[in-house]
């Protein structure tokens, strides 16, 4: 979609900006930038650096090394299963949540009657926060009265989908998906579109099946929003945290990363530095992924 | 599976032979599609549902039951008990300003990156770009410290600091949300003729002027498509008023609704009813303005 007008970048430094020109852009340059690193950058580097400290919020703050890190991998019982339910939730938005959509956008696409009906039913979950559907998710899965269970047919040992702590990151899970798909849906339906038509023709004047044409000449030319999807993936499964917090506050089976740093902050005990220590947890896992996404973007850009 | 048998395409060629022969592949991929949108839609009607009847009812029969009374007593004693209207301003104080700020600066920035291809754009593209991909509990703590200790005048924050003031949660939204804008817009921006603005050069406008004058114009439908998606974003935020408002007072509508659960914790037909009405403006966004909503969307991500 974006090409720039044939030329490379940053080659014509000369151009001459007048005296003014320079302080709108110092200005009006200088305040976003400001606010990112303000915001974004700077607490980054601040967590960081109190993870190695102890620290009430109020107190002295004292160097402690690596102590919360050594605490929080032997010594939290909340931490592991928090980091599994973190993983389970990429694995499932990853394999189940987003091929669904990939799915549902090519039938979708193959402009079939009421594809409009549909589209705009599938993705209508996608406008709704994620602590909504956390409410909604316990009408349909609370024990007592919920619509699952009235499905089941279950009404003398009813199954408590949500307080069963075997059981409850599931159907959170189901219900994050019902979000997720939707958004991958959107994605992918604006890369079929982009996918050009004739492709597709000359692989089925070869003789290749629907399935072939689709794996071997679609399915590659897709690969932006592929990685696009998967970025997203990843980030919604580091970031969640309305919905859990929304059904539970992030407890019983529904412990996650996000949630015990907001505890360790907000909670009765300010542990600011221990909060920290998890924050850059979640962080070195997600840099890992938003650098390589990044590498790929550069080189992109380069090529244009 | 039924989708290689439904082998229609969009395209006219000989479309009624195709057609005739490929109906049941056809109303296979129909029945799956239809299976699947009711299954998505079930939930929104069963809360629609549930908030019509009273608790008594459905405590007895369950949610899935035939209806003895329906009513609206929930959604009056929702806006009239619990304050919703008091949160939907504290909304508005938040998301109205958040928005036009951010496509204010995030247009500009993109405006310099993409227009004027400064030196070292590239790497205040990434600046913005990963910075919007963290996420947001990794920022939550140092800011949560910061706001507490930042004074603020009475007439700006009754709390007489950061901390638990509007201004903490907008400038919040701001400096997340930047990031993205900037990537979309900047994206956007490329696509633009180059021609015409340096037919404005050469007549001797300024930086501002081929911002504001001739660049800006020309993004109006991205501008659209990016404002839906951040009012609805920024509507739709949990975390940053749950970490910096303390006040329940001053909470946003989506943060508030957590409350209305503490007040009466076992009434789920009084949450279903709150579920509702902070769901019904951003699905009403979504019916008005789907086009921009999925234009925004995808604008980030169609290169």
């Amino acid at each position: 979609m974006s090409f720039i007008s044939g030329r490379r970048t940053g080659q014509r430094g000369t151009r001459r900006f007048t005296r003014r020109d320079l302080v709108v852009l110092g200005v009006l340059l200088g305040i976003p930038v400001l606010l990112d690193i303000a915001i974004v950058w700077g607490p980054t580097l601040a967590s960081v650096a109190l993870s190695f400290t102890s620290w009430d919020g109020i107190g002295d703050i004292k160097w402690v090394g690596t102590r919360n890190y050594a605490n929080l991998f032997t010594n939290y019982p909340q931490f592991w299963p928090a980091a599994r339910h973190n993983l389970l939730w990429l694995g499932f938005l990853g394999l189940v949540a987003a091929p669904f959509g990939l799915l549902l956008a090519v039938l979708i696409d193959k402009g079939v009657r009421f594809s409009r009906f549909y589209q705009s039913t599938l993705y209508m979950p996608v406008v709704l926060s994620l602590a909504v559907v956390g409410f909604i998710a316990q009408l349909i899965f609370s024990r007592d009265q919920g619509a699952l269970n009235a499905i089941v047919g279950d009404t003398r040992t009813p199954t408590d989908w949500l307080g069963d702590p075997d059981l409850n990151i599931w159907m959170i899970l189901l219900a994050a998906a019902w979000r997720h798909t939707g958004y991958v849906m959107i994605l992918y339906l604006a890369g079929l579109k982009a996918v050009d038509p004739s492709l597709k023709e000359a692989a089925a004047i070869d003789g290749a099946s629907e399935t072939q044409t689709f794996f071997r000449i679609v399915f590659p030319t897709l690969r932006p929003v592929n990685v696009i999807v998967g970025v997203i993936t990843v980030i919604e499964s580091l970031r969640a945290f309305d919905i859990v917090y929304a059904v539970n506050h992030g407890r019983n089976g529904l412990e996650l990363l996000s949630v015990l740093v907001t505890d360790n902050i907000i909670g009765e005990a300010s542990r600011i530095g221990f909060g920290s220590a998890i924050a850059v947890v979640l962080l070195a896992v997600s840099l890992g992924f938003v650098v390589t996404y990044l590498v790929q973007e550069l080189r992109g850009e380069k090529n244009r | 599976m039924t989708t290689r048998a439904a082998a229609v395409r969009p395209a006219p060629p000989a479309p009624t032979t195709a057609r005739r022969r490929l109906r049941p592949g056809r109303l296979g991929v129909h029945a799956f599609l239809m299976t699947v949108s009711i299954a998505f839609l079930a939930p929104l009607v069963l809360a629609v549902y549930a908030s019509l009847r009273p608790y008594d009812e459905t405590s007895e029969y369950g949610y899935f039951s035939l209806p003895r009374h329906l009513s609206l007593d929930y959604y009056r004693q929702a806006f009239t008990d619990s304050g919703m209207t008091k949160y939907f301003v504290n909304t508005m104080i938040i998301a109205v300003p958040g928005v036009l700020v951010t496509l204010f600066l995030a247009s500009f920035v993109a405006f310099a990156l993409a227009r004027l291809k400064m030196r070292g754009g590239l790497v205040l593209l990434m600046l913005f770009t990963a910075g919007n991909l963290l996420p947001q509990q990794v920022i939550v703590t140092p800011l949560y410290v910061v706001f507490n200790r930042i004074p603020l005048p009475y007439w700006m924050s009754d709390s007489m600091t950061m901390f638990d003031s509007y201004w903490a949660v907008v400038l919040v939204q701001i400096g997340f949300q930047l990031g993205f804008c900037v990537f979309v817009l900047a994206n956007f921006m490329r696509t633009l003729p180059q021609e015409i603005l340096e037919a404005a050069v050469v007549d001797g406008a300024g930086v501002w002027t081929q911002f504001w004058r001739i660049t800006l114009p020309l993004c109006r439908p991205a501008l659209a498509a990016l404002g839906t998606l951040q009012f609805t974003w920024m509507y739709n935020d949990f975390l940053w008023a749950l970490v910096f408002i303390s006040d329940g007072d001053k909470l946003p509508i989506t943060s508030a609704l957590n409350n209305l659960r503490g007040q009466f914790f076992t009434d789920y037909n009084l949450l279903a009813a709150g579920s509702v009405i902070v769901a019904l403006p951003t699905l009403v966004v979504f019916m008005l303005l789907q086009r921009h909503f999925i234009a925004g969307l995808t604008l980030g991500s169609n290169k």
